[in-house]
């Protein structure tokens, strides 16, 4: 039992990188979108397995948010969004697909070299769990700081709170309240957000933020 | 005593928050300027007391730092150090309640007043680092609240920014020095520090720092420059507490770690002191001389005395490291009885200064002259503090410098040769010094007070109020006090010198005719009392000997002006004409001075010029680099506040990444 649950564990959570890596690929919108729900849904199986092998009813909980809210919620909400703006066209990258994977391969051994290194005594699933889900949020910030339009970059930051989210079920002991507290948090930023981007619509009739950088007479 | 003295600052800091609500009152200035006399006069008390009852008395408030709290204490070197900042807070005191009434901007100056000088009475009663370092902040800050009083004139703005900047840094090094002496322990109380014995290589880098630190304060040059910009900035009665206060707490901060703290000094951190000290004497003497502006002039000549007061220091430090504590005990009781002299005499001098400038609203000595007829008083409490500090007998000035040279010869049996050779040169400056300091003063005395009045304002003076003379007269009184009767002074210095070094200079105060005996009869003595009485005789007899020959003879007439009626004011001597010469000899080394006239050709109808131009090298070679520097850089960085939203995230995600890559490589 004690193997099979390291290694089901470590699957999921390695999938949540390689789903990662799938949405720094993904150069449009609808797909993109598609590919978050796919994130969050490993997200939630591996919080739900988490809480299966740490015998925490609690998880479930976590387990759900992520379901309910991440895979179905929000993503149909940014759908609608795009379809609302009638912006299902490419996504312009500021750096291309292929330096893209390639930088992202180097955070993830990055991530894996100090994590492996800092955490030497402590639990190898723990371990295993903090360095994947370090390498997640690393990958998130990538694609937020690879992406011009205001939508893929809410999407790099709801993926960087799915890394988040993962460090915090892989470690024992966490309350429930901080995981619903961030929940929580992601759920407000993403209203605000939201907001922000039919704000940013009304005014310059686009939601590429170089717009904002025109506005303001400045050069990319 | 110490909780008495705890008393006495928690009374002072209770006379600010009422000087905010008495601030629209006209009676304010007077209430608070008595009520910080009173305090300052039982401080005073609380400090001669605790230095001739040769006790140490500690007191601890809960507060600071958790684990520590706040201690204080008054040994014999802070009851000195208490006489000094009160007796001056006193001084400043009786003669704001005359000066502070003509204060523009009261509510600017009267809540500040009562606590810088409870911050500087804080500063020496500290006793652990911690309250050191916050009371030494306290009274920067507030020190700097009085220079930006009058905050319309933009050089005062300026004064008020060069001081903060300066203040800074010696809070730095200073707050450096303490990290290193408490250790990795985190021990800031002084009892563990004074215990702990620290390697030779760390006591030496918390002597820099120290020098740095205090010395910065203090006025020792290069670190000078914020002093000349800020001392004068002040109004008058503070101008007096910042150069003859506030510079001796400095002075104090140094002694209490180079003595004290650090145990035995190794010998060539006297080296250190010294040079510095000589530099600091003959540079600032040399600006003082350059200056036209009355108040500036007195600040350039606080960095001097401060140069002497190190030249003594550092001579004791050199006697203590070669276990020669008499000797050092003579070098330090010169250092420190300097450090009394002189604040008696600046402030004498800085209220002089103010009392003029209050009278004509100027402090360009070219628009006064001729003061002595319409301020007889204040000139002469003025000239009493001029011959002071140009160390002349009978007056205090004297006696200290002599002291230090008495010192000085004593350094012939130093067994180190670097010593034998510096010591000389280094007494070598304070002669010169002490000269031209004399030069400098007969400028200022001559120009402000004699001659004809070169503007409406000068002519039109009027003497200064009681108030005012009293504390002038008070101090005037005190330098030949302690010129004539040194006697007392030294002894009384014992408990200081024995606590820092070990012994104390010989008992002066049973000698006959009240000489003073620094080693030996057979070596020097000193007798103020019969220079007193010899000068006093012969003066009277040649005034009687005038007034009986001459005064009848006497009749006033139309002085001869050469052909040319109506002589002007102008025509006088000015002070920049009487430091020619002085200029002439040492300015074209020191401040690359040149003179360029222009001479129009015949027939033309412009004037004929005569420019001096003076060249302030250590500002340009220290100062105006780094600010030059720090300009560029914040031009460059500048960019950095108008990047796009996905710059900013780069910028962190790479700072993020940066930190990652360290923690990976780090072995």
């Amino acid at each position: 039992m004690r193997g099979l649950s390291f290694d089901v564990a470590h699957l999921l959570a390695g999938s949540l990188v390689l789903v990662s890596f799938m949405q720094l690929y993904q150069d449009r919108l609808y797909a993109l979108l598609n590919i978050y729900a796919l994130h969050a849904l490993v997200l939630a199986a591996s919080v739900a397995w988490q809480a299966f092998i740490q015998d925490a009813p609690h998880l479930y909980l976590t387990a759900l948010i992520a379901l309910v809210f991440k895979a179905i919620v929000i993503p149909t909400a940014l759908h609608r969004i795009i379809v609302r703006l009638g912006i299902h066209r490419e996504i312009e990258t500021v750096v291309g697909v292929g330096p893209a994977m390639l930088l992202g391969m180097g955070l993830v051994a990055l991530s894996m070299v100090v994590m492996l290194r800092v955490t030497a005594e402590a639990d190898p699933l723990a371990r295993e769990d903090l360095a994947f889900a370090l390498a997640v949020v690393l990958l998130g910030l990538l694609m937020m700081v690879t992406r011009r339009n205001a939508v893929s970059q809410v999407v790099g930051f709801m993926s960087l709170e799915n890394g988040l989210v993962l460090a915090a079920t892989g470690a024992k002991g966490m309350p429930l309240v901080v995981e619903i507290s961030v929940a929580f948090s992601v759920l407000i930023a993403f209203i605000v957000i939201g907001i922000f981007l039919f704000r940013i619509r009304e005014r310059f009739d686009t939601v590429d933020v170089q717009a904002l950088d025109r506005f303001r007479g400045e050069r990319r | 005593m110490a909780t008495y003295a705890l008393y006495g600052v928690a009374a002072l800091l209770a006379l600010a928050p009422i000087a905010v609500a008495l601030a629209a009152s006209a009676r304010a200035s007077n209430v608070i300027y008595v009520a910080s006399l009173l305090v300052t006069l039982a401080l005073g008390v609380i400090g001669l007391m605790s230095l001739f009852e040769r006790t140490v008395s500690i007191a601890t408030l809960p507060l600071g730092l958790p684990w520590l709290g706040a201690h204080f204490r008054i040994d014999a070197l802070a009851a000195f150090f208490v006489i000094i900042v009160n007796l001056g807070g006193a001084a400043a005191s009786l003669f704001a309640i005359g000066y502070g009434s003509h204060e523009e901007s009261p509510q600017r100056v009267l809540p500040f007043y009562p606590t810088y000088l409870a911050a500087m009475n804080l500063v020496v009663l500290a006793d652990d680092a911690f309250s050191f370092l916050v009371s030494w902040e306290f009274m920067s800050l507030s020190s700097w609240a009085l220079v930006v009083a009058h905050h319309r004139e933009r050089e005062n703005l300026r004064a008020g920014y060069v001081y903060l900047l300066m203040a800074s840094l010696g809070t730095l090094a200073l707050l450096l020095a303490f990290g290193l002496l408490a250790g990795s322990d985190g021990n800031y109380a002084f009892d563990a520090m004074r215990a702990s014995h620290p390697a030779p290589a760390l006591a030496a880098t918390v002597l820099v720092l120290a020098l740095v630190g205090a010395g910065s304060k203090a006025g020792i040059v290069p670190l000078h420059a914020w002093l000349p910009l800020a001392h004068p900035a002040a109004p008058s009665h503070v101008s007096a507490l910042m150069s003859g206060v506030m510079t001796k707490v400095a002075v104090y901060g140094f002694v209490r770690i180079a003595f004290d703290l650090l145990g035995e000094p190794a010998w060539w951190w006297s080296m250190l002191v010294l040079a510095v000290g000589g530099i600091t004497a003959v540079m600032g003497v040399l600006y003082a001389l350059m200056q036209h502006d009355l108040k500036r002039l007195l600040a350039y000549h606080t960095v001097e005395n401060i140069g002497i007061i190190y030249i003594g220091l550092g001579l004791a430090l050199a006697f203590k490291a070669y276990g020669m504590p008499v000797a050092a005990a003579l070098a330090l009781t010169a250092g420190l009885f300097h450090v009394f002299n002189h604040s008696v005499f600046k402030s004498l001098l800085f209220f002089g200064a103010g009392a003029v400038l209050n009278a004509t609203g100027e402090r360009d000595m070219e628009h006064l002259g001729g003061l002595i007829h319409r301020m007889p008083q204040t000139a002469f409490v003025f000239l009493v503090g001029c011959v002071a500090i140009s160390a002349l007998p009978p007056l205090n000035g004297f006696v200290s410098e002599w002291l230090t040279f008495q010192a000085i010869l004593l350094s012939p049996q130093l067994p180190s040769w670097g010593l034998t050779f510096l010591v000389p040169a280094v007494g070598a400056l304070l002669a010169l010094s002490a000269a031209l300091a004399a030069a400098c003063f007969v400028k200022a005395f001559g120009v402000t007070f004699l001659g004809r009045p070169r503007t409406p304002a000068a002519a039109n003076a009027r003497e200064t109020d009681s108030n005012s003379l009293a504390a002038m007269y008070f101090l005037a009184a005190l330098c030949l006090v302690a010129g004539i009767l040194p006697g007392i002074f030294i002894d009384a210095l014992a408990p200081v010198t024995n606590a820092l070094v070990g012994k104390s200079m010989p008992h002066q105060t049973g000698l006959d005719w009240l000489t003073v005996v620094p080693i030996a009869e057979s070596r020097s003595s000193y007798n103020g009392l019969l220079v007193f009485i010899f000068v006093t005789l012969s003066g009277s007899i040649a005034a009687f000997a005038i007034h009986r020959l001459a005064s009848d003879k006497l009749r006033r007439g139309p002085a001869w002006d050469c052909g040319y009626p109506e002589l002007s004011p102008a025509t006088q001597y000015t002070a920049s004409s009487f430091a020619q010469p002085i200029r002439r000899v040492y300015g074209t080394t020191v401040f690359r001075a040149r003179e360029i006239g222009e001479m129009p050709p015949p027939g033309a109808t412009t004037p004929a010029r005569l420019t001096v131009e003076i060249h302030d090298l250590i500002w340009d070679a220290a100062y105006a680099p780094i600010a030059a520097f720090i300009g560029y850089a914040a031009e460059r960085l500048n960019v950095l506040q108008f990047l796009t939203i996905r710059r900013y995230l780069t910028l962190v995600f790479s700072a993020l990444v940066l930190l990652l890559l360290v923690l990976a490589i780090w072995p």
